[in-house]
């Protein structure tokens, strides 16, 4: 096909990439707000949802918020946001009121797999080990620091890729509203109908959704205080509680997937 | 001069441009249930094609475990894959239609699908599965007659998710410009009409909540037995 060639052409051609507005620039400014976004969000929801899990309150809301998030549509909120007679200025630019619609859009939509699944995750370290912590004598603090938080970090580490993916899907629907980021290269192919534009922008979007996934893979089995592959990595952490943590990843395992 | 003045101001005109206004809704009956009517129509549809494909590759990989974790590799990262960049990926193959965004959407609710059909027939006991066998169930009836009514619950949840984010999803369409109520969003954004974005916004919400409870009473229906455990 006649548009593929196009497409690879573009994509080829170096002053796309360079340019004002080109590749680039694009990237740079979607990561920026994406990972500004998405760092926002942990700062407010996972403390929240940790300490409710921890407290074993608040199940009702931390697991309904989820299903609330999904129905939202992300488009609808965005341009809500953006057609508010606040935040930002009434300049109509990638640094005005979009980039700002944006961002608080981006975060709000990052809170519900991050909220959803810390609270799980506290929730889900079994009975018994809470009760052996207990029984040490730890106090309350002391067991969320010491047991609770580490037991569920893969879970935690599973919902912050899940709203990894959430925010970087939403930064892109955010050029529908004139927001800042690849997908305005989209949107403006689509404008000007110049499809191969658009279609280059999908796949540059395409790729990095895909290696931002993979990083946060990565990241999520670093955090594991039990590696899937047992070999290699921090034996003495390993020997002080190993007999009932494979149960935690099952149960993070089923839940998180 | 005297001819503005006489004619007063509705609530969605350009001066006053308030957010909730029924003059809009009453006004644009037409436009707004055109929009609502090709919403229900694309999300449907979606969700049809992702049950279609879904239940075949399902079962495909339980019958195969070594292509289970490549179906749900592949399903993962087309899942990853944002909306706004996979419509385009799409229009080569079935250009600026309606056919583009039932296929992008019924890939994505594929992705729950699977793993709920997997999921759920993996929850049947496998005493159960074994008593059919001895009563004489064939695989075929077995997996009709037991296996899917008991996977059912799962099934059902995961139908409830992918069925309220392709009702959200569906907006996105407007790209193509085939959106549903994501048309009514995007004009609204690009002519600054308030009225016709929220009322567009709100219709899509009200659609999610809609389609969802609609689904948790055909589950009701499809397993009475889950009703006394449950309430």
């Amino acid at each position: 096909m006649n548009l593929f060639a196009e497409t690879w052409r573009y994509l080829l051609d170096g002053s796309n990439w360079t340019e004002n507005g080109g590749f680039l620039s694009r990237l740079v400014e979607q990561l920026l707000v994406s990972f500004t976004a998405l760092g926002l969000a942990m700062a407010i929801g996972l403390p929240i949802a940790l300490w409710l899990g921890h407290l074993g309150r608040g199940g009702f809301l931390a697991i309904n918020i989820s299903n609330v998030g999904r129905a939202v549509p992300t488009f609808a909120l965005l341009a809500l946001l953006v057609t508010l007679d606040w935040p930002g200025s009434g300049y109509f630019g990638p640094y005005g009121r979009a980039g700002l619609a944006t961002l608080i859009a981006l975060g709000l939509f990052a809170l519900p797999p991050l909220i959803t699944n810390a609270y799980v995750a506290v929730r889900e370290v079994p009975l018994e080990i809470r009760q052996a912590a207990d029984g040490m004598g730890m106090s309350g603090a002391q067991k969320f620091w010491r047991v609770e938080l580490p037991l569920s970090m893969p879970l935690v580490m599973s919902g912050v890729r899940l709203a990894l993916v959430q925010v970087w899907a939403t930064s892109t629907i955010a050029a529908l509203v004139a927001g800042p980021g690849v997908g305005r290269i989209i949107t403006e192919g689509f404008a000007t109908n110049t499809y191969s534009q658009g279609m280059a922008g999908a796949v540059v979007v395409a790729a990095v959704a895909l290696v931002l996934e993979l990083l946060a893979a990565v990241a999520q089995r670093l955090v594991d205080p039990v590696p899937r592959a047992r070999a290699g990595s921090s034996p003495n952490r390993e020997e002080q509680l190993s007999e009932p943590r494979p149960k935690v990843a099952e149960a993070a395992d089923t839940v998180g997937r | 001069m005297t001819l503005l003045a006489a004619d007063t101001p509705s609530c969605y005109s350009r001066f006053v441009n308030e957010w909730f206004c029924w003059q809009y809704v009453d006004d644009r009956q037409d436009e707004i249930v055109d929009a609502l009517v090709e919403h229900i129509g694309i999300t449907l549809a979606a969700i049809v094609f992702g049950l279609v494909i879904a239940f075949p590759l399902a079962l495909v990989a339980r019958r195969m475990p070594r292509l289970e974790s490549t179906i749900l590799a592949l399903s993962t990262g087309l899942y990853t894959v944002p909306s706004l960049a996979l419509l385009p990926l799409l229009v080569p193959f079935t250009g600026l239609s309606a056919t583009t965004v039932v296929i992008g959407l019924g890939l994505y609710a594929l992705t729950i699908l699977v793993r709920a059909f997997l999921d759920g027939l993996r929850s049947v006991p496998d005493d159960v599965r074994e008593s059919a066998v001895g009563l004489g169930y064939g695989s075929g009836r077995l997996l009709v007659r037991v296996e899917l009514p008991l996977a059912m619950p799962v099934i059902m949840a995961g139908l409830r998710v992918a069925t309220v984010s392709t009702v959200a999803l569906t907006t996105v369409g407007t790209l193509v410009a085939n959106g549903g109520l994501g048309n009514l969003i995007s004009h609204g954004v690009q002519r600054d009409f308030r009225a016709e974005l929220l009322t567009a916004a709100v219709l899509c919400v009200l659609l999610a909540v809609l389609l969802d409870v609609l689904l948790v009473l055909t589950q009701r229906l499809l397993t009475p037995w889950t009703r006394g455990a449950h309430s």
